[in-house]
């Protein structure tokens, strides 16, 4: 049986992965897509910590995280096609009108 | 009790929810057979919001779990009256922004589609609702993620406007990133624990052996989630982008309601979670917390860095939208230094910081939101002379900004003493010197407002033709922002009665 430790170092992994890709990536679908990444890291560790306690509660957990995933996704591409109709991109780095 | 009893039973303390629910239904329902009327939504949505006050009223406010899952004694909602003031807060703040909704000219010209607006803001509030009652971490992330979803659609909801389409892309990133960051908090939490429901969670670490690093990097990142919601340092960088790009309205309603319902939720979570039962004398004094790590030490250095941050970053804005958000990111400094203390006075404070603070801050965005559909800008610079041609409006948002800096006799002032005098009585001198520079700090940017408006010459062709409803509107919310500077104690009494969290 492969150790508890195996799902979670692998999870942080993912995590990270979806974290670094948020903060450098700059086109904002791939932006999107690198927190999907983040949010199913999350699931993992949840189901691994549900199936090492024998308990049900992580996994029903995991089924409203996708919920809210696919909600938020959503949401995110129509907000992405109303900006693009203003701006005709969606490079983050050129969505500059608000700062400091 | 079995388990549909037990649901059966709930829904006797379920009334309020049920009725927002409700509103929301019917205005989505009303909107597609009515699109031409144009005060029918409003006026059904406050109907809506007066109903769901009048069962707030009449609900017992000590329930007991509700909804419990029937393997423990616990349950994934409570009601008690810390909520019911957070719930009144709420409230207060949807029916002041339905009755902004219908005098903004943003709102009636920019957009067709007005019925999705309100019944968008029904939900908003509805998450609002969950999220100051919830006890277990499955629903504290639910309503967490409606109050976030609502509003993010509501923050680009006239999606024509360049900024405003901006602002909600940038609010909807650094959400997914916080709650994403809150939710792998969580999951850290539930694996440390193997359970999700807060008292649980403080049963376990007051009787098991856990790793306490584990715990605090768990933490962290779930306050971190809250902190997103409350714009408190290092995450409020979303804040300033997001209330200048959204509606004015919407920024009013996001400084004060969904402030508050993160406000609930951090002070519930960290009590129960971490308070330990045994060593705290549950009436008045300090909250042993659990041994381990003291939470306050990294709570007082947010707050400061949170309130010093919100103060000078507002100094040099010229939008003044800009300058209120930053405004905001201050206050919630402040109102968070109330929480460093971690006892019941400080919750008191809070808890009276927000009453005043609805009054003030809505008040400040009304006025300004007046003045700008006319203005067409909400530069600071604009805002020259206009002293003279509108005198009831700017001598209004004199005293609004005058309360916010918090000089007496403005209800402003009642609010911060009530905060410093809580600090210097538990020991935290120096944070309340902290607040108090801040304050002045404060004074220059807000200052800067009024010297603009009535120690210049005007330059623009302004005209204001005040109306009944800015009249009524303006004075229901000046008159406590006045009152309650010399008679508070009513207000007093009413936060005294709601700091009772539910077992504690």
């Amino acid at each position: 049986m492969i150790p508890l430790s195996f799902y979670l170092i692998l999870s942080a992994a993912f995590f990270s992965i979806g974290v670094i890709g948020v903060l450098t990536r700059r086109n904002a679908i791939i932006v999107f897509m690198c927190i999907e990444m983040m949010l199913n890291a999350v699931n993992l560790s949840f189901i691994a910590f549900a199936s090492f306690f024998g308990d049900s509660s992580g996994q029903v957990f995991v089924f409203f995280v996708m919920a809210v995933a696919a909600a938020e996704v959503a949401i995110g591409l129509a907000i992405i096609i109303a900006l693009f109709r203003n701006k005709l991109t969606i490079n983050i780095d050129e969505i500059n009108i608000l700062k400091w | 009790m079995d388990k549909l009893g037990n649901i059966l039973h709930s829904l006797n303390f379920f009334y309020p929810e049920i009725a927002l629910t409700l509103t929301f239904f019917i205005l989505l329902l009303v909107d597609l057979f009515f699109r031409k009327s144009k005060h029918l939504l409003p006026v059904l949505s406050l109907i809506g919001y007066v109903i769901t006050g009048y069962f707030s009223f009449t609900t017992p406010n000590a329930s007991g779990f509700l909804f419990s899952t029937g393997m423990a004694n616990v349950g994934l909602y409570i009601t008690d009256s810390f909520a019911f003031y957070f719930k009144l807060i709420i409230l207060l703040s949807l029916i002041y922004t339905v009755l902004f909704s219908i005098l903004s000219k943003e709102i009636n010209e920019s957009t067709e589609n007005r019925g999705e607006y309100y019944a968008l803001l029904a939900s908003f509030g509805l998450g609002m609702f969950l999220l100051t009652s919830s006890t277990d971490l499955i629903t504290i992330y639910l309503a967490f993620e409606m109050v976030s979803l609502s509003s993010y659609i509501l923050a680009g909801f006239t999606r024509k406007v360049p900024r405003s389409a901006e602002a909600s892309l940038k609010y909807i990133i650094f959400g997914a990133v916080a709650s994403g960051v809150m939710i792998y908090g969580i999951s850290i939490l539930y694996g440390l624990t193997g359970t999700t429901n807060i008292y649980l969670i403080n049963f376990y670490l007051a009787n098991q052996n856990y790793n306490t690093l584990t715990l605090v990097i768990a933490g962290l990142m779930i306050i971190g989630g809250f902190g997103f919601k409350i714009s408190m340092a290092p995450f409020h960088f979303w804040t300033p982008d997001v209330y200048e790009g959204a509606p004015i309205t919407i920024t009013a309603v996001l400084s004060v309601a969904s402030k508050a319902a993160g406000f609930a939720i951090l002070i519930r979570f960290l009590k129960v979670a971490f308070v330990d039962y045994a060593a705290t004398n549950l009436q008045a004094s300090l909250w042993a917390i659990l041994p381990g790590f003291q939470w306050n030490d990294i709570l007082a250095v947010l707050s400061v860095l949170t309130m010093t941050l919100g103060n000078l970053a507002a100094l040099w804005q010229n939008n003044l939208k800009r300058m209120l958000a930053y405004s905001s990111i201050a206050h919630a400094g402040y109102m968070l230094s109330g929480f460093v203390i971690l006892d019941n006075q400080g919750i008191l404070a809070i808890l009276i910081y927000f009453a005043i603070y609805l009054f003030m801050n809505l008040g400040a965005f009304f006025i300004v939101m007046l003045i700008s559909d006319k203005l067409g800008s909400e530069d600071i610079d604009d805002y020259t002379g206009l002293g003279y041609k509108a005198p009831f409006l700017t001598v209004s948002l004199t005293i609004f900004l005058v309360s916010l800096t918090g000089i007496p006799p403005t209800a402003g002032f009642i609010a911060k003493l009530y905060l410093f005098a809580a600090l210097v009585n538990t020991g935290w001198l120096w944070l309340a010197l902290v607040g108090v520079v801040n304050s002045v700090i404060s004074l220059y940017y807000y200052m800067r407002v009024v010297k603009n408006m009535f120690l210049r010459e005007s330059i623009s062709t302004y005209e204001q033709k005040i109306e009944l409803g800015h009249v009524l509107i303006s004075f229901s919310l000046l008159i406590p922002t006045l009152v309650f500077g010399v008679y508070f104690k009513p207000l007093i009494e009413l936060a005294e009665k709601s700091i009772r969290i539910f077992g504690f």
